[in-house]
């Protein structure tokens, strides 16, 4: 079998570096077409009628109306009378038009008829949920009775974290077109490969006549993986308009009310330990949301599983919202906030610093080592020792600086993935796989492990992704691309260089294992001056490319890549304490993916992964109407994001020592946008010296909490 | 977050030729479209040939990177539209549609516009500048060169609004100081992938590289 081993640290000449991704300047300069840029010849606008009521039932549909208008091409009733209805924002019927403003106007020709039903759109308050919150069973470990009986020391507290959304800036949609019996669909998704069969069983058509094809995605998070019924009524659209393309993109309210969220959490949590800031027992009573189907179930206590005392009681609560997708690290961030405030507040109580009951702590997670090593790396790049004090010590000014500490962990690993690496006689090279960028540089990466292999410098590789013709290529959700790509990709390349050495061997007089790859050279190992060039060498293939596959198993994973990381964010607050307003001073994130295939896309997914954080600690919230049962805020002025003045100074550091390289690449994406929600809690504990309960940490709330008001 | 770009309150406002009631009241928040619109309400009907123009399509011209392009087009279409569904410019995207994220920045005679909340009959005899006008992938504009090179985008959605929004930035205030400088200079565009580490650092190496091309 080849070796597919990573070449060794020192070796490598683009793994590592920090390399500009390659399809760069064509987005920057505005050229790149996503989906939602698509403007194909006799193109359709297709547009959706949505449910006004929370809950409610259908009782007539009447579409004459809109059929009738000049321009529009198909009408589809999506909620025929009868249906009943969970959410505000459930689709109802949808139009296809010449124009968009014609189907705009279409809609408002529809006339519904809805019986309101009652609705339950809130959970903070689980008594008012009743018979809609469903409690999973107590979940024993140890004896926490006993374990709190002989605590030198117990904490209580509650904590809050809200439903939030993705808010991609691409809105969910595609461009589709349905001819005869083939489907041409142009979606912005997750899932290039596996898309087209998610459509094709919707349209009852064989996956053979489903193509995908997707060059580049504005932001998916996790909530674009499936065709959606927006896709499916699209191309049903496009066969009824005799097969003309429809594109269907949501608008901004929709996509805020019914593309996804990410489940609240809120609860109590109790932590009893010993005086020297030791953990022996965690008891939590917790629920959630996700929407109507219910809620995440956080993995609690979270990073600290070895707590040897534990009882755990969690109940799902159904609301008539728009539903659960994945969100970057489903179920982490609550797990972390629910688990990393009580810890800080443990450490409040003992008048402990943080940083060392976390640190005593380690030895309860999976890998004690790598956390207290970051925890150490962390507090350097914070100057932690110089900066904290104890709870609330922080002057007698009305601005209030503090800092907070969380850990978090992501498991990653490599989804299935095939690639071709196809060496072509005139020297150039091609890398094809059925998997797409989602902005994290998944092209460029794939580039750099084909040029590291075979020699060449990065321009020389030609990456063919965005296609389900290509070989399969898993979603990219859970961290899981970098891994099932670099691993493909480094394997088809191996096995296609393997095949131009056993051609070129006879030219050069030496076997085919005696040579390598260098700076575009095939050469004999140890007699450089015996070479070819890299375009001579591929000329000796006469007229037939070079074209070998290479395969990442997801159960058999091998040793290019692994799972399972540790990483640590600190955040250093200022809060206003006449204001209420928290301002961001600095956050540090020290985190470990394995090998670092490109250093600047990685550093751009950590600091990422932060401004994520901060924006969901102090700005994001979906607030619902307990009274019309709608979102208040589906648009971007009230559903804040934050801006390029709120997020302070960011430090990252990436763990590229040999210890954490040898074990082989591993996702990021998710593990970066754990932790500093958390810690921005606790630094702001820490500031004003007590605890906001509820995130985000807005100015209401933390002048409540300062007042002693519930918040 | 709010805008920062500029504000500028109009000295007066005449309803605008207008598909969405909230455009004047949007217009008064946000600096850039606010002074976009001043001038416009006054001036569309005229060179629209009327008093009153649509509902149904009228034709017009609009003056897009140095070119003049006929339109035939129904008064309610903002800027944003024509340009993507008409002309196919897509560099400019639209996201929140409203005039918050500066996603569909483009430049009206100098100055820094969100499209999706101006009108497209209103621009007539405006010089508007699109992300396509100021450079291609062969022959980027040194701000795009700059978001390359630090990494000021993930997905990239966001990015060529903010591609403008820093041009039109710079090109008034040519000497950003510092960090800060930038982050109020480009206080009317939001990213959702959390770019803006890079997107600070490439406006002041940016600014560095302009100046550098102006003294050459």
């Amino acid at each position: 079998m080849p070796n597919y081993n990573w070449p060794p640290q020192g070796q490598r000449r683009l793994m590592g570096k920090r390399l500009s991704r390659l399809d760069g300047i064509e987005k920057a300069s505005g050229y790149a077409k996503y989906a939602s840029d698509l403007n194909p010849p006799n193109l359709l606008h297709g547009a959706l009628l949505t449910a006004p009521h929370a809950h409610c039932r259908v009782t007539s549909i009447d579409v004459s109306e809109a059929k009738a208008m000049q321009g529009v091409t198909s009408v589809r009733v999506i909620a025929p009378a009868g249906t009943e209805i969970q959410w505000r924002g459930a689709e109802v019927a949808a139009v296809s038009a010449t124009s968009e403003t014609i189907a705009l106007d279409a809609l408002k020709k529809i006339k519904v008829q809805y019986e309101v039903l009652p609705h339950l759109v809130k959970e903070e308050d689980l008594k008012k949920a009743g018979p809609r919150a469903k409690a999973a069973g107590e979940q024993l470990t140890g004896d926490p009775d006993q374990g709190f009986k002989e605590a030198d020391v117990v904490v209580e507290g509650y904590y809050g974290i809200p439903v939030i959304t993705h808010c991609c800036l691409e809105p969910h949609g595609q461009v589709v077109e349905w001819k005869s019996d083939a489907v041409n669909m142009f979606p912005s998704t997750q899932n290039v490969t596996g898309i087209g069969g998610d459509l094709a069983k919707a349209l009852e058509l064989p996956a053979t006549q489903v193509r995908v094809q997707m060059n580049h995605i504005g932001g998916g998070f996790g909530s674009k993986f499936v065709s959606d019924r927006w896709g499916i009524e699209a191309a049903h659209m496009s066969k009824e308009s005799g097969g003309r393309p429809v594109k269907l993109f949501l608008d901004r309210e929709t996509e805020l009310t019914i593309a996804g969220v990410r489940p609240s959490c809120f609860g109590k949590v109790k932590l009893g330990a010993k005086k020297d800031g030791t953990i022996t027992t965690w008891e939590s009573d917790t629920w959630a949301t996700g929407g109507h189907g219910g809620g995440g179930s956080p993995p609690i206590p979270y990073v600290f599983t070895n707590i040897p005392n534990q009882r755990k009681a969690h109940s799902a609560v159904s609301i008539n919202a728009g539903g659960v997708r994945a969100w970057r690290a489903p179920n982490h961030q609550q797990a972390c906030f629910m688990t990393d405030c009580a810890l800080e507040d443990l450490a409040a109580k003992l008048n402990m610093d943080p940083l060392d009951v976390f640190a005593k702590n380690a030895d309860l997670t999976p890998r004690p080592e790598v956390y207290r090593n970051q925890l150490r790396q962390a507090a350097e790049l914070m100057d932690w020792k110089k900066k904290w004090h104890p709870r609330g010590q922080s002057g007698s000014g009305t601005l209030k600086r503090g800092l907070g500490v969380a850990i978090h962990t992501w498991q990653g690993g490599g989804h299935d993935s095939k690639a071709i690496c196809r060496i072509n006689p005139d020297g150039t090279v091609e890398v094809e796989l059925g998997s797409q960028d989602l902005g994290t540089g998944t092209r460029t990466a794939i580039a750099i492990v084909a040029a590291e292999t075979l020699g060449l410098p990065l321009n020389a590789i030609r990456v063919k992704i965005g296609d389900n013709q290509y070989p399969p290529s898993g979603a990219s959700g859970g961290s899981t691309t970098i891994g099932g790509v670099s691993a493909s990709t480094r394997k088809a390349s191996v096995n296609s260089l393997e095949k131009l050495f056993a051609a070129v061997a006879p030219s050069l007089g030496a076997q085919a294992d005696q040579l390598e790859a260098v700076d575009g050279r095939i050469q004999v190992k140890g007699q450089a001056s015996k070479n070819l060039t890299w375009k001579a060498a591929c000329n000796k293939l006469g007229a037939t490319s070079i074209a070998e596959m290479g395969e990442n198993e997801r159960r058999n994973p091998g040793s290019l890549i692994s799972a399972g990381v540790g990483g640590v964010q600190m955040a250093e607050v200022e809060v206003d304490t006449e204001t209420g307003i928290v301002r961001m001073i600095k956050s540090v994130a020290v985190q470990d993916c394995g090998t670092v295939v490109n250093l600047k896309t990685a550093e751009s997914q950590v600091y990422g992964g932060c401004i994520m954080s901060i924006a969901a600690a102090l700005l994001e919230e979906r607030v619902m109407d307990e009274q019309t049962g709608r979102v208040l805020n589906p648009d971007m002025e009230f559903y804040k994001l934050s801006g390029i003045g709120d997020i302070g100074e960011i430090v990252v550091k990436m763990n590229m020592e040999k210890e954490y390289d040898d074990r082989g690449v591993i996702g990021l994406g998710e593990p970066a946008a754990i932790g500093l929600n958390a810690a921005i809690g606790n630094a702001v504990a820490n500031a004003i010296g007590v605890r906001v309960s509820n995130a985000p940490f807005t100015p209401d709330r933390v002048l409540a909490a300062l007042e002693g008001r519930t918040a | 977050m709010s805008s920062r770009k500029e504000p500028e309150v109009p000295k007066k406002t005449k309803p605008a030729v207008s598909r969405r009631g909230f455009i004047q009241g949007v217009g008064l928040g946000t600096g850039a479209l606010g002074g976009a619109l001043t001038g416009t309400a006054e001036a569309a009907p005229q060179s629209a040939g009327g008093a009153v123009s649509g509902p149904g399509a009228v034709p017009f011209s609009l003056r897009i990177n140095g070119k003049t392009h006929n339109v035939t087009l129904e008064p309610r279409v903002t800027l944003l539209d024509a340009l993507r569904d008409s002309l196919d410019l897509t560099g400019a995207k639209r996201v929140c549609d409203r005039g918050t994220c500066g996603a569909c920045t483009v430049i009206v005679d100098g100055r820094a516009v969100y499209a999706c909340s101006v009108l497209a009959i209103d621009m007539q005899g405006r010089q508007i500048q699109t992300i396509e006008g100021i450079g291609t992938p062969d022959k980027p504009h040194p701000v795009t060169s700059a978001f390359v090179e630090h990494d000021a985008q993930q997905c990239g959605y966001c990015t060529p609004g903010f591609v403008m929004a820093a041009k039109a930035y710079l090109d008034r205030n040519p000497n950003p100081r510092s960090e800060a400088d930038v982050e109020a200079g480009l206080g009317g565009n939001l990213c959702r992938c959390g770019t803006y580490v890079g997107v600070r650092k490439a406006v002041l190496d940016a600014a560095r590289d302009v100046r550098r091309g102006r003294n050459a």
